[in-house]
């Protein structure tokens, strides 16, 4: 059904021109329409990015004038609610929070690409006794709702005395739990052609060899794709840090924020703010540059972002 | 992507296995090593399923009949967690503010994305950039800041609130206002429409065009085209977009909470079901009450799943040749 299989994207890649139009409309009525479909697409653009360009324009407003101010970018802007960042929340540094969220982002990243190829090569490239049961319990996890495991884990982490550790945050990301990126590997493995496990098995390749030096290298796509949707995930998670760090000098940057309004609230109205727009920069940056393999990602397998 | 959303929804094995006559013996050795690579391969994975998924399943399952505070060791009360839950007025408030909140934002958001994704595929000029730009929101609405700006845009006094006073159609706040306030959450989820539109515009893509030629051949009009072919081809995609935002806003927990300033009020009036799992589990130390909440839950997903797949033959159309 699909005319780009991920192998062919994978030859090229993510950046390949659209094919022909759908359809040949008439030039008359193409032109009428072209003028009503960029005026509504540009009404929905509006109304979409206005909460982004709101942030950027209020984090350089004084607190006061931000909530009611209607003017989206000040006329005369202040620096103010950034330098004040400087100082830290409750003495600790801006700084660690961020490398708090890097450590659980990049932690997760290698675990997420390490595990679930591993498990999507055994799917798509292994046939062995029992392959089909295990693949409907893996779809089936992606339909349940993390909650059920949410007190039974946090019992068991907390007997296991690893609350307050990123542990309890990681160890899922190394064992595979997140059948998405297990789904979409495996989509993505599927479609590589079987000739090039057979020509490498009659050289004498095992399936390590052959996983790490064949498949590996052609789902480059699929791997980028996981790799920056679990960094994204992992940089907004908020359920998972709240209930496992419970240390301010271990909190990640939504936990740093929570903390940020907890204690200077309305009287820095405008730092918050600021925070916040430093906060989405690394994941607004991730998506200018990577945002082909995210679009693709999610349409291929429905992934969530 | 049709084959993706296919296989998710059917349920289907990666390939179907091959039938062969009874296999030599160098064949069975090689079939034992191949299990032994694949259970190999799998070994993170079934770690995880068993330490993770189906160990904690089974050890809520037993918590949910229990009263049992994490210090001293559950004790079996039978059904009584149940019992309490049902006559408790603010289990059933969070029952009510989620029902709400996915009977009203599930439809919309999926509504304003299968609109916008029609007219983005009128025209190929401009539409990556569109796509892009309208995704973006999906990446980012889970965040704490996005919560942040959320309180604020829907403030007494702030952008939205005067923009309505404007127009004459004051609700009296949003994010103060009990009545209104989850309309704020419905709003943001919306907002993300983004990523079911992505979806759908790969499913229209996948319309094969000749289709469109012969009916307008026919003299259909653009209506009768979009009803006899755009979504019955469309179906597959829509029902996973269905099922998969449906579940999704089942558990929407965290801008909640950022909203409404930790607090999943006014007057509990986003006292989400995970909320209240939240503030049972974590803040009053009732795992066994808790855990009974989250059963009812996934009995509730389990529900909501089944009677869309059997829905699925009066309005799903699959194609029999895929490719």
């Amino acid at each position: 059904m699909s005319t780009t299989t991920p192998a062919s994207k994978a030859r090229t890649g993510p950046l390949a021109p659209p094919s022909a139009p759908r359809r040949g409309a008439d030039p008359v009525r193409r032109r009428g329409g072209s003028l009503a479909w960029h005026l509504g697409s540009l009404l929905v653009l509006a109304v979409v990015l206005y909460p982004v360009a709101w942030v950027a324009g209020a984090s350089f407003k004084p607190s006061r004038e931000i909530v009611g101010s209607l003017e989206l970018f000040p006329a005369a802007p202040i620096l103010e609610n950034f330098r004040g960042l400087a100082d830290g929340i409750a003495d600790i540094p801006i700084a660690t929070f961020f490398e708090n969220s890097l450590f659980y982002a990049l932690g997760s990243v290698i675990g997420i690409l390490v595990s679930c190829s591993l498990t999507a090569y055994a799917f798509a490239r292994i046939r062995f006794a029992g392959r089909n049961l295990l693949f409907s319990l893996m779809i089936g996890t992606l339909l349940l709702p993390y909650h059920v495991l949410l007190i039974p884990q946090y019992v068991m982490f907390q007997k296991m005395e690893l609350i307050n550790t990123y542990v309890p945050l990681l160890i899922g990301k190394y064992l595979a739990t997140e059948a998405f990126f297990v789904f979409l590997m495996v989509q993505f493995m599927r479609n590589l052609p079987k000739e090039l496990d057979e020509a490498a098995r009659i050289d004498g390749c095992g399936h390590l060899r052959i996983y790490w030096s064949i498949v590996l290298p052609l789902c480059r796509p699929a791997l980028i794709t996981s790799a920056i949707f679990t960094f994204i995930n992992a940089w907004n998670d908020f359920m998972g840090p709240l209930i496992y760090l419970n240390e301010p000098g271990k909190y990640t940057v939504s936990l740093g924020m929570m903390m940020f309004r907890d204690q200077e609230g309305v009287a820095n109205y405008g730092g918050m703010i600021a925070m916040s727009l430093v906060a989405l920069l690394p994941v607004l940056l991730f998506f200018l540059a990577f945002q082909r393999y995210l679009i693709d990602g999610m349409a291929t397998s429905g992934l969530k972002g | 992507m049709g084959t993706a959303v296919t296989t998710l929804i059917k349920d289907s094995p990666p390939d179907a296995p091959e039938r062969r006559p009874g296999p030599p013996a160098a064949v069975r050795r090689r079939g034992r090593r191949e299990n032994l690579a694949g259970y190999l391969f799998m070994s993170p994975w079934i770690a995880g399923f068993l330490l993770l998924t189906a160990g904690p399943m089974a050890a809520s399952l037993y918590f949910a009949f229990t009263d049992y505070n994490l210090f001293s060791s559950p004790r079996w009360i039978g059904l009584d967690n149940f019992t309490r839950m049902f006559e408790d007025p603010r289990w059933q408030k969070s029952v009510e503010v989620t029902a709400k909140y996915v009977v009203v934002g599930t439809p919309l958001k999926l509504l304003l994305a299968l609109g916008v994704a029609l007219l983005l595929a009128q025209s190929r000029r401009g539409q990556a950039f569109y796509r892009a730009a309208f995704y973006a929101p999906s990446l980012i609405g889970a965040s704490v800041s996005v919560g942040f700006v959320w309180r604020a845009l829907f403030s007494d006094e702030a952008v939205v609130d005067r923009t309505q006073s404007f127009l004459g159609w004051d609700v009296g706040g949003w994010v103060g206002n009990p009545d209104w306030v989850l309309y704020s959450l419905v709003a943001l989820t919306v907002w993300q429409f983004g990523a079911p539109m992505v979806i759908f515009l790969a499913g229209l893509k996948q319309v094969p065009k000749e289709l469109y030629e012969a009916a307008e051949v026919d003299g259909a009009g653009p209506f009768r085209r979009f009803w006899s072919i755009t979504l019955p081809m469309l179906s597959p995609v829509l029902f996973f977009n269905v099922l998969l935002e449906t579940i999704h806003s089942f558990q929407i927990f965290g801008s909640a909470y950022v909203v409404s300033n930790a607090t999943c009020g006014p007057a509990d009036a986003t006292l989400v079901y995970t909320c209240y799992l939240y503030q049972k589990g974590f803040k009053e130390a009732q795992m066994g009450f808790a855990s009974a909440m989250a059963w009812m839950l996934l009995l509730a997903v389990a529900l909501v799943t089944a009677v869309l797949f059997w829905s699925q033959k009066r309005w799903v159309h699959y194609e029999e040749a895929a490719r």
